[in-house]
């Protein structure tokens, strides 16, 4: 009884992996337990249920998105960390191959699609609505459904850990080696399929946020006065609605070729390994700008704001996001010249990589400008995106030799490459999110972080950040190739990976610093009872912080770009009295309700992609049947919105001191 | 703010030093020993140099606006809120990154062209490199015989190496002689490189292909015209003729140590090696 439990323990669970399992079992378990007890301790089930699980309000789902994203910085950070552990000395024994494979896939996955992407999406989703002064996305119940389905998907991809294993043909899945000959294992289909599910939910807000964007605009806002953080979302959603489809359907031959025996990219029987690394780079190379253009919208509403000065070269900026987007399906051969598609095609993608470079430019410079003959002041949220320019440049450049096709020959796959990509995503992707948080932190939650512990966060991970990259570019001029898992002494590496090492702690450190400053000033909130604690230059300054359920107690007029700083600073009239709300023209407000279905859809998602996992159809077909049915009973639901009334928008106005 | 900047110092101070310390001479890219890894490396510096002109420029424009126009208390200087642009400005900053670019793409194209041919005029060696799970297999069709996870060649000499692969992609890269190109399934490749003098350069995969991905490691020996054509004679005349075993061991997914074969059996059979998948490390 007990020798076949343990059996299946070695199965499904991997027990006979050793202690590093176990206490993770235990302090899953734990953890878990944890939060049940707390919760039922202080009788928030209800509170869970009816405010968060089944809410569809844009703020509160931002929230948990970048709740979520915090979790999975944590998650992705720890195996950073453990990589950075294994590669401190030569030789190291810490790691075996076959954990190390796993540790650096886990890395590059989380941190791409489960920590940048839904950061990104929380913050579209807390500051586009109340930017172009609306109430709400325009299909706030699909917005919803995608948050659960990211957030499922991400369970799912997180427990292959412990049950059956990581997946470990690294974050790029190259076939044939991901495919089903010399990957026997589930981990790669835990991969697959929680890509292809949190995928679904991606493309849904993409179309969410085009649709919201081009619909839902306050009265006078032309596409040309939107906020520039509004531009990079809207360039974004369609740069998803192109390219994330390709990625669905690319994990989808995968999925094929693993659980039902086709051959898309097998090696004998016609199949085309090679097509892999074509299908994923074209949606690959896009996503690289999915995830850095709305950390250059977030830029621009900061050091605009914060230089207390307008945007330099709006209409520029505005061109050069759309070719950026426009470049950014035309480049993906260059993440493999070394495949040796021939000169001509080698020469055409160095030409249009290398164009890319213009339109950053322009951006890059457009932002010095902002500041000059401003008013700069140095918040935490302005020296995030200050240093996004001088750590960003460098990876942006090495991004441009990289394209050098002949010269890519010697970077390609070494610690060069690792370094420049990490360059542009932290220094691009990071930096802008945590810029974010720190400015639309009062609007979420009615008070700012702290100053003080959040410059020194930014110090201490801005600094290790340096030094755990930099060696890096050294590194690969020096041979040492990304994914080996130990290196031998003698090359000379020891002393640039000591050094990665120690700044992988001080970025952890970082990180912990500024989970301390979020933890510090919920206990000890700095109130900003004005909504508009930066002297902001766009709507969502216009309302009270947090900002209440309905958002606009009455829907502004945008008379041109910055329009809150047009109504606070109206040109040869005297300001007119901006925060106080005209009673007279309060009407009802009609809102969507709350739904459990979204919930209820993404939680049989993630049964049926257990089971497809584990090839248990019995467990995958129902739990799809599941949510066709979900699917098929929200085409027949009529009551779903309800409204406000003008008492109660009144009273929580008058509360805010807004009339 | 003093303390940062003194920290700051330090670090750069230290990562410099040891850098120093661990050796310039071991940035290999840098220290090229053939045709092939210096033509690489002039468009490495060429491109470096002309990456340096846009970070200085920004990096002064950075510090100027950080220092001139940073708020302060009664400050006077020139504020101008609704400054939005300047049409000069922006066509410069359009106009001078494209020239760089046209700088840049020249050499690079020209440079692209020239590596798919042979990088000297003198006879070239064939060698077939195939990467099997996980080590390097180098045949030498015009000799017959063939050496494992090791390869000889001659110096002054440019080489074809012919890339070929049994099971997932793997990349042959030789960083002193030049970069690297995929060994891939079913899809013969070349890649020219050149050894200018006799000597010892390491070779490695660089691209990740599994568990023993880190073990395809390989030297690669440069020898003179007579001292490599004397090593020809010596393989053909003293070392073993590949059984079948041998085959099969090295057409399965395992690491061995280096061998030397007087003859080859040409590869047959499906391409994938994992049907006899075991694992064993070099020393087992």
């Amino acid at each position: 009884m007990l020798h076949s439990l343990l059996q299946l323990g070695d199965k499904y669970f991997m027990w006979n992996e050793g202690p590093m399992i176990w206490t993770s079992d235990v302090l899953i378990v734990l953890t878990s337990l944890g939060i049940i007890g707390v919760l039922t301790y202080l009788k928030r089930w209800n509170w869970l249920w009816k405010e968060w699980l089944t809410t569809v309000d844009h703020k509160k789902i931002g929230i948990m998105y970048i709740i979520a994203a915090f979790a999975m910085f944590f998650r992705g950070g720890m195996d950073g960390l453990i990589i950075r552990a294994q590669l401190a000395v030569p030789n190291n024994q810490f790691l075996n191959a076959e954990h190390y494979d796993q540790v650096f896939t886990t890395h590059g996955t989380i941190m791409i699609l489960f920590m940048a992407m839904p950061f990104i999406i929380g913050l579209m989703n807390i500051a586009v609505p109340l930017q172009i002064g609306a109430r709400d996305v325009a299909f706030p119940y699909l917005n919803a459904l995608s948050f659960w389905l990211f957030f499922f998907a991400a369970l799912l991809f997180n427990i292959s850990f412990v049950i059956g294993g990581s997946p470990d043909a690294g974050w790029t899945s190259y076939a044939p080696l991901a495919g089903p000959f010399y990957d026997t294992g589930v981990g790669e289909n835990y991969y697959l399929i929680s890509l292809q599910i949190t995928g679904i939910g991606t493309i849904a807000t993409g179309i969410n946020f085009l649709v919201t964007i081009l619909k839902m605009r306050a009265p006078g806002m032309t596409l040309m006065k939107m906020p520039m953080f509004t531009w990079s979302i809207l360039v974004t959603s369609i740069i998803i609605i192109f390219a994330f489809p390709v990625l669905t359907v690319t994990l989808a031959l995968l999925m094929f070729d693993r659980l039902f025996g086709a051959q898309f990219f097998s090696v004998t029987h016609g199949g085309l390994p090679m097509m892999w690394a074509n299908l994923f780079w074209i949606w690959g190379h896009p996503e690289v700008y999915i995830v850095i253009l709305p950390a250059f919208g977030v830029f621009s509403e900061v050091v605009s704001t914060f230089s207390h000065k307008r945007l330099f070269g709006y209409k520029a900026m505005v061109v050069s996001m759309v070719a950026i987007a426009i470049l950014s399906f035309t480049t993906w051969v260059h993440h493999f010249f070394t495949m040796g598609a021939g000169a001509s095609v080698n020469s055409f993608f160095s030409f249009s990589t290398m164009l890319i470079a213009v339109p950053t430019g322009v951006k890059m410079f457009n932002w010095l400008f902002t500041m000059y003959k401003g008013r700069i002041q140095f918040t935490t949220s302005m020296l995030w995106a200050l240093a996004f320019i001088p750590n960003f440049l460098i990876g942006g450049l090495t991004g441009v030799m990289l394209a050098v096709a002949p010269a890519d020959y010697q970077y390609h796959n070494s610690y060069f490459l690792v370094a420049h990509f990490h360059y542009v995503l932290i220094a691009g992707t990071v930096f802008g999110v945590f810029s974010g948080l720190y400015y639309w932190w009062p609007k979420m939650f009615g008070h700012i972080l702290n100053e003080k512990i959040g410059k020194w966060a930014f110090w201490i991970f801005m600094i290790s950040f340096n030094m755990t990259f930099m060696p890096m570019y050294f590194l690969g001029l020096m041979g040492m190739t990304r994914r080996m898992y130990t290196y031998p002494a003698g090359l000379g590496w020891g002393p640039l990976n000591m050094i990665e090492t120690i700044g992988a702690l001080g970025m952890g450190l970082g990180f912990v610093v500024m989970v301390y400053d979020i933890v510090y000033s919920i206990r000890h909130p700095e109130k900003d009872l004005t909504g508009d604690p930066w002297d902001g230059r766009t709507l969502e300054w216009s309302i009270p912080s947090p900002a209440p359920e309905y958002n606009f107690a009455v829907i502004p007029e945008v008379k041109g770009i910055d329009a809150y700083w047009m109504m606070k600073h109206p040109k040869g009239q005297e300001p007119e009295p901006t925060k106080a709300v005209d009673k007279s023209k309060i009407r009802p407000i009609h809102m969507p309700n709350n739904s459990y279905r979204p919930f209820i859809i993404s939680v049989a998602f993630f049964v049926a992609g257990f089971g497809f996992i584990w090839q248990w159809y019995w467990l995958g077909i129902p739990g799809l049947i599941v949510v066709v049915i979900g699917l098929f009973l929200r085409s027949f639901e009529y009551d779903d919105e309800h409204f406000i009334s003008t008492e109660e928008i009144v009273q929580t106005e008058t509360a805010a001191g807004r009339l | 703010m003093q303390f940062l900047r003194k920290r700051w110092r330090a670090v750069l101070i230290f990562a410099l030093s040891t850098l120093m310390l661990s050796g310039c001479g071991k940035i290999v890219v840098l220290n090229p020993q053939g045709p092939v890894a210096t033509e690489e490396l002039h468009l490495i510096t060429w491109s470096f140099g002309l990456m340096m002109i846009v970070v200085v420029a920004v990096f002064a424009l950075f510090a100027f606006m950080l220092i001139k126009y940073r708020a302060k208390k009664g400050s006077k200087i020139d504020y101008q809120p609704e400054q939005e642009g300047n049409r000069l400005l922006e066509t410069v900053w359009t106009v001078v990154p494209i020239l760089i670019i046209i700088a840049l793409i020249i050499p690079t194209i020209k440079t692209t062209y020239a590596l798919v041919k042979p990088p000297s005029t003198g006879t070239p060696v064939v060698i077939k490199a195939v990467s099997a799970n996980w080590k390097w297999m180098f045949q030498y069709p015009g000799q017959g015989i063939e050496t494992v996870n090791y390869v000889v060649i001659p110096a002054n000499r440019p080489i074809e190496f012919q890339l070929d692969a049994i099971g997932p992609m793997n990349s042959l890269w030789i960083p002193a002689l030049g970069g690297q190109e995929y060994s891939m399934p079913g899809m013969l490749m070349r890649l020219w490189l050149q050894a200018d003098h006799p000597g010892t350069y390491v070779g490695r995969s660089a691209n990740f292909s599994g568990r023993g991905f880190v073990h395809m490691v390989f030297n690669v020996i440069a020898k003179s015209p007579s001292d490599y054509a004397t090593w020809v004679q010596k393989v053909k005349t003293t070392a073993p003729a590949m059984t079948m075993a041998d085959y099969q061991k090295l057409t399965a997914q395992n690491v061995v140590h280096t061998m030397t074969f007087s003859h080859y059996i040409k590869f047959f059979g499906p391409r994938n090696n994992s049907m006899n998948a075991l694992y064993r490390a070099p020393n087992s």
